[in-house]
């Protein structure tokens, strides 16, 4: 019965990285005349090419800053939805908060250009309070970057959180008001750990695209829009470089797969009699 | 009633019956369709002109686009049979070559007589004395400035003048990066043989690069939305950012030059209607289609004299791409993979500096 399933899976999701794989290895583009030839020097790239460490770097810091951002607006979006509506307004809700899925990604983005760029919206708001101050400067910034896949990523966590918080039991809430647990400690104490299993799914599908994103930083950064999503995607459109660009996405493949064996123990979520 | 026919009548039956299959293919050809791949927008795919060369062919041009010539590249070798014409910077035929392209039979081509045969048979298309490039159009990559804030003949040396601290755009392409640094320090743009002095060039640009753009409608939202002064942009889109959108921006060539480069129009070998693609390059070399296309609709530079001679005086299309520029400027040439190789890691490296 499951023979369809895996089968579906397999090529979908084994054949392009078997594929992708095979070019990683070769010498040459695949689609170059001539017979095919194979080495492992693309797997070199960051002995080769130093200031890739950087972008490398700057690459994680993006994927850190957006995926906290969103458990930060996330987890208390979700706790609101759960907890705090009701019927046809949580249904506005929901669907407000799938919009962004629905839009084209590079209209989303652009009219981010819009809203950041210097009297666009916000600076024009910023502006009618303080008349006399220096532009905000947001486009063309590492912050705009994390600004806009905030807002293409938001949903994951949202709704990977909702389904946490929602199984929370509200007897729970009321049996620690009742003994005396103030805002904080029901945060920190009940909800938080509660929630965890959500916040971790969310976090792991926020992180891993975003690392690997490009779209955002080339359009809203400007010249700190230099991530390993660009330079993957120059090795496959400059360059021509199938290759160099499959090992480069295979090599971060790599490093996300050991940093999620390396923190697998923290992201283990606990059940809720351990909370 | 009976009929007698004569040995001269029975041949001309004879004649007519083996014309029929002749006349079937005629009516065949009549509804043929060709497959144009180009970039979305860059002259083939004007519909008024392809419905005046239906009406004069009987041929209907069907599009496919591409988003980077790399793409285009992968497209005609995945492909074969799917394209009859393919728009190919000059620069590039060597990629496809004589494994992919047919050479281009210029007698056929009744419009390419009036371009200069330097030009008809330059070098970046031209393998074992045939081309397999038809050209079509050219145009430079320089520098663009909000009116007033540079004079043709200013040096390159520009972009990095403090002048324009956090005001300057770039153009996000290696080959264009490297020619750019290339020119600002003396060298050959197609083989510079100092790359590291090409970086100290680029590199000097820092503190002025507040955005790297890709695509013209990016340059052209950033720059409306006054987000900086100068950049290194493509001379026909500098016209039609000015007419079309009324943008304050002059076209510079600068002292050292720019970069300039040639498209071709090329017929892949794996075409099985190459007659109709050979009409398609006639007509898209044509005076009277330029004309319509760069007054109505905004154009790079033709390639062919006697179209750019139609162009009414004054006309800023004109006064930019003066003639004489292909003949004294580098033009964009064809790079190995590993020289294409060292210019996009240099640039990636530069990219990764200005981040910093």
């Amino acid at each position: 019965m499951l023979l369809p399933t895996y089968g579906i899976l397999a090529i979908s999701v084994f054949l392009p990285l078997a594929v992708m794989a095979f070019f990683s290895i070769l010498k040459r583009s695949p689609f170059d005349p001539g017979p095919l030839t194979f080495t492992i020097d693309n797997y070199l790239v960051f002995a080769r090419r130093p200031y890739l460490i950087d972008v490398a770097w700057t690459s994680i810091q993006l994927g850190l800053w957006t995926t906290g951002a969103c458990v930060a607006i996330g987890l208390p979006a979700a706790l609101a939805l759960a907890k705090a509506t009701r019927g046809q307004s949580q249904k506005i809700l929901f669907f407000l908060i799938i919009l962004p899925f629905w839009s084209n990604g590079l209209v989303r983005i652009f009219s981010w250009t819009m809203v950041l760029r210097d009297g666009g919206v916000l600076d024009y708001a910023y502006h009618q309070l303080f008349p006399s101050a220096a532009p905000l400067g947001l486009l063309y910034s590492f912050p705009a970057i994390v600004i806009g896949l905030v807002h293409a990523y938001l949903p994951y966590m949202i709704l990977t959180c909702y389904l946490s918080v929602s199984a929370i039991d509200d007897q729970f809430l009321e049996a620690a008001r009742s003994l005396g647990a103030r805002w904080p400690t029901l945060f920190l104490k009940i909800i938080l750990p509660l929630a965890m299993p959500g916040i971790v799914a969310g976090s792991v599908l926020i992180f891993v695209p975003v690392i690997g994103s490009f779209m955002e930083p080339r359009i809203l950064g400007g010249k700190t829009g230099v991530t390993m999503g660009t330079v993957i995607e120059d090795q496959f459109t400059q360059a021509f470089n199938w290759p160099l660009g499959s090992a480069m996405s295979f090599v971060m493949l790599g490093f996300i797969l050991v940093l999620f064996g390396t923190f697998a123990g923290a992201l283990k979520t606990r059940p809720v009699a351990a909370a | 009633m009976s009929i007698s026919i004569n040995r001269r009548q029975f041949s001309l039956l004879a004649l007519s019956g083996l014309a029929a299959p002749a006349l079937v293919k005629s009516r065949a050809f009549a509804a043929e369709t060709i497959t144009v791949l180009n970039w979305q927008g860059y002259g083939t795919d004007e519909a008024w002109a392809l419905k005046a060369f239906a009406e004069k062919t009987g041929i209907t041009v069907k599009h496919e686009y591409f988003n980077a010539e790399s793409e285009m590249i992968t497209k005609v070798k995945t492909n074969p049979g799917a394209y009859d014409v393919v728009l190919i910077n000059s620069a590039r035929v060597r990629q496809l070559g004589a494994d992919y392209l047919s050479p281009i039979d210029q007698a056929k081509i009744a419009n390419d007589a009036s371009i200069p045969p330097a030009l008809r048979m330059h070098p970046n298309f031209v393998i074992d004395g045939k081309p397999y490039g038809n050209v079509w159009l050219w145009g430079m990559t320089g520098m663009a400035a909000r009116a007033g804030k540079a004079k043709q003949g200013d040096s390159l040396s520009l972009l990095a003048d403090p002048g324009f601290t956090n005001r300057l755009a770039m153009n996000d392409d290696p080959v264009v990066a490297i020619g750019i640094g290339a020119l600002m320090s003396g060298q050959d743009m197609n083989a510079p043989k100092d790359l590291k002095l090409v970086g100290e060039k680029l590199k000097s640009l820092k503190k002025n690069i507040r955005l790297l753009w890709q695509s013209e409608d990016e340059w052209n939202k950033a720059f409306a939305a006054d987000q900086f002064d100068l950049s290194v942009y493509w001379s026909g889109a500098a016209i039609r950012s000015r007419q079309n959108f009324k943008l304050p921006v002059d076209f510079i060539v600068a002292k050292e030059g720019a970069i300039a480069w040639v498209d071709t129009l090329t017929v892949p070998k794996s075409s099985t209607k190459q007659d109709a693609a050979y009409k398609f390059l006639d007509y898209m070399i044509d005076p009277d289609f330029y004309y319509e296309w760069a007054t109505k609709v905004g154009a790079p530079a033709s390639a062919n004299p006697a179209a750019m001679a139609k162009l009414p005086d004054g006309d800023l299309n004109k006064i930019t791409h003066k003639a004489d520029y292909l003949a004294t400027m580098q033009i964009m040439g064809p790079l190995s993979d590993d020289v294409r190789q060292s210019f996009v890691d240099l640039w990636e490296e530069t990219k990764a500096f200005y981040a910093k």
